[in-house]
């Protein structure tokens, strides 16, 4: 509503003032970095969907056209059993570690936020410290903890370190910062126990924050690559990205099948995108309107 | 519905204390208001009542129970806060429904309850509305409607009608008043406007830095203050302060003028006199303040007279029609009856 009404006010400015002044050159430079970023942006995809409709003798040449597009590389991914394997679980995992994060980080945020107790600060910078640690760093304990429960080459295995998150947490604490305690209190006194308060009440109110966590969150899973590469082993374990990876003999790697894999496997992460963006959008509104 | 009594209520947080050992007994159905500046502890008492802090010391009892050690669900009370804390993502009808979630119901009677809360209110067309379809005034009819549903012992309110404009806080003054009246709960209501403690209250509490001042009907509290903060709280303008002292038995004003008021203490004692703006104006009586109006704020029906005498600004009410010019020599007079006699040291009344 704010956009609709802003929009005439600055038609009228432009009409009055400047019927045909040339743009003046911080505009002319704003559009310049705007135009690479999209194009730095966007290259690498169409790059990737240009490679995946190339014959194998045409890859290495960087032509973004092919000369004789065809479809046999998706006939070929989609006829190999194997990708149904790794779609589905990079589907189970990027899924559940979705809810669970959803579920697990804005507990735990709720509760630093609006619960006062002994060691609360402690416990946040804790948690806040581990983002400081590079994931290639604790790849070898987990390994040894995976090792030692028996964890390897199993969902639980490559699902484990990423069921909660250190950024969540925070995220969500920040966001529901922004709940008035009055909210929660008056959900106190309507005989509310603290569980269904923060279902009932708190997370009703965070929907944006919720929303671009499960974006960032199930994205992050579904890409991820190093992680499920170290703790899996059979071929029916591995994930979309390691599973891609392999495609091809050990001469020589097949970049069209592994970019027609990849081109595929950006469907789920558009829909996830389509399904929660609105919120996300939603939630910068409606901060604009209270503003 | 029940009374509420408050005994020896201590809360301190780490070493502050906030509250210093307050009591007050509060009858059933009784309207009472909570009043006094900010950081008086008027909303931490309101807060132990409700249960959302733990008293340190002292009990509360509602309808002859001990809720000390209650939560706040299972204490019968309801609460209405400043900024209405009513839910964005539920229509009204499931934010005054919101109370009866736990109440053992047939869902048919919680409808029926919501219908019936919703029609006291004036609020039936509005039942399938999210709260940012509404005005200031209809969310905290909202706000009330939740409260009323459980038809609790006590309601709370704390500063409800902060957050709207004037005309719209007159209103829901009214509307409060009038519900009262219908419904006859208890009410605790806290604010820190007196004209809305004033005019809502059977009785009200006046804290100061977390001591209750002074308890009374509204009368009371006007025209009896207990010391110069009540005096000085109660009434706009703010009652007038003049210095004095006690003479051969009688007053002596800064204005030098003696007054025979028949007091009865020792001779040269510093007392405060406080008189009221509305008591106090242009005239041929005993003189209490003499000086030039500074200033004039015409009020239609009278005028409010700005008078600079021993240091100080008195405000007095003059005639609307013929009120002194400024900069005109004025001198004050009041009824002798009219006149609050406190001591200068403690603040305490007199007379």
């Amino acid at each position: 509503m704010a956009v609709t009404e802003i929009r005439p006010t600055t038609d009228a400015l432009l009409k009055t003032d400047a019927p045909k002044k040339p743009a003046n050159m911080g505009q002319i430079i704003r559009w310049t970095l705007l135009f690479l970023g999209g194009v730095a942006m966007v290259m690498p995809i169409a790059y990737m969907i240009s490679t995946s409709l190339k014959w194998p003798h045409e890859v290495y040449n960087l032509k973004l056209i092919p000369d004789e597009p065809h479809l046999e590389n998706y006939t070929y991914v989609l006829e190999d059993g194997r990708f149904y394997w790794w779609f589905l679980n990079s589907m189970i995992i990027a899924v559940i570690t979705t809810v669970c994060n959803v579920i697990f980080d804005s507990l735990v945020g709720y509760t630093l936020c609006k619960f006062r107790f002994p060691g609360r600060y402690i416990v946040f910078i804790a948690i806040l410290s581990t983002l400081m640690i590079p994931t290639e760093m604790l790849v070898i304990p987990w390994y040894l903890m995976s090792q030692q429960f028996g964890w390897l080459d199993t969902y639980w295995g490559i699902m484990f370190p990423g069921l909660m998150t250190a950024f969540g947490t925070f995220l969500m604490k920040q966001f529901f910062e922004t709940v008035p305690d009055d909210f929660i209190e008056a959900a106190r006194i309507d005989g509310l126990n603290e569980l269904q308060i923060w279902w009932t009440v708190a997370m009703p109110l965070v929907k944006p924050a919720l929303a671009a966590l499960a974006i960032f969150v199930f994205l992050g899973n579904w890409t991820a690559f190093i992680w499920p590469l170290i703790v899996t082993n059979s071929v029916e374990m591995y994930t979309l990205p390691v599973g891609l990876s392999s495609f091809g003999d050990e001469a020589d790697v097949a970049w069209e099948l592994i970019m027609t894999g990849a081109a595929i496997s950006t469907i789920p992460t558009l829909i996830v995108f389509l399904i929660f963006q609105r919120y996300i959008i939603q939630g910068v509104v409606m901060a604009g309107l209270k503003g | 519905m029940a009374d509420l009594a408050i005994r020896n209520l201590v809360k301190r947080y780490d070493k502050t204390e906030v509250l210093h050992g307050i009591s007050l007994d509060v009858e059933d159905g009784e309207f009472v208001v909570f009043v006094g500046p900010s950081g008086c502890g008027k909303s931490t008492t309101l807060r132990l009542i409700a249960g959302l802090e733990d008293a340190t010391q002292g009990e509360i009892v509602i309808g002859g129970r001990v809720v000390n050690n209650l939560e706040p669900k299972d204490r019968d009370i309801a609460m209405v806060f400043q900024n209405y804390a009513i839910y964005p993502h539920m229509t009204v009808r499931k934010n005054i429904g919101f109370g009866l979630r736990t109440a053992k119901m047939s869902k048919a009677d919680k409808e029926a309850r919501i219908d019936e809360v919703a029609g006291i209110l004036g609020m039936t067309d509005l039942l399938a509305r999210k709260p940012s379809q509404l005005s200031g005034g209809q969310r905290q009819r909202v706000a009330i409607g939740r409260a009323m549903v459980r038809d609790p012992a006590v309601f709370l309110f704390d500063e409800p009608l902060s957050n709207l404009d004037a005309q719209l806080r007159t209103q829901m003054r009214l509307e409060i008043k009038k519900l009262h009246q219908r419904v006859g709960n208890t009410i605790i209501f806290v604010t820190h406007d007196q004209v809305e403690a004033m005019t809502m209250a059977d009785r009200i509490v006046i804290m100061k830095d977390g001591h209750i001042q002074q308890v009374g009907t509204p009368a009371e509290v006007y025209h009896k203050p207990a010391n110069t903060f009540v005096a000085g709280f109660i009434g706009a303008p703010s009652m007038n302060m003049l210095s004095g002292s006690v003479s051969q038995g009688k007053l002596r004003l800064g204005s030098g003028t003696m007054l025979d008021l028949g007091l009865d203490m020792a001779e040269g004692r510093a007392v405060t006199v406080g008189v009221r703006p509305e008591d106090l104006h242009p005239g041929d009586g005993p003189a209490l303040v003499r000086g030039p109006v500074t200033v004039r704020e015409p009020l239609g029906h009278e005028t409010l007279i700005y008078v600079g005498a021993e240091g100080q600004e008195v405000i007095a009410k003059a005639d609307g029609r013929t009120p002194p010019e400024v900069g005109q020599e004025v001198t004050l007079t009041a009824a002798v009856e009219t006149l609050h006699i406190f001591d200068a040291a403690t603040g305490d009344a007199l007379r």
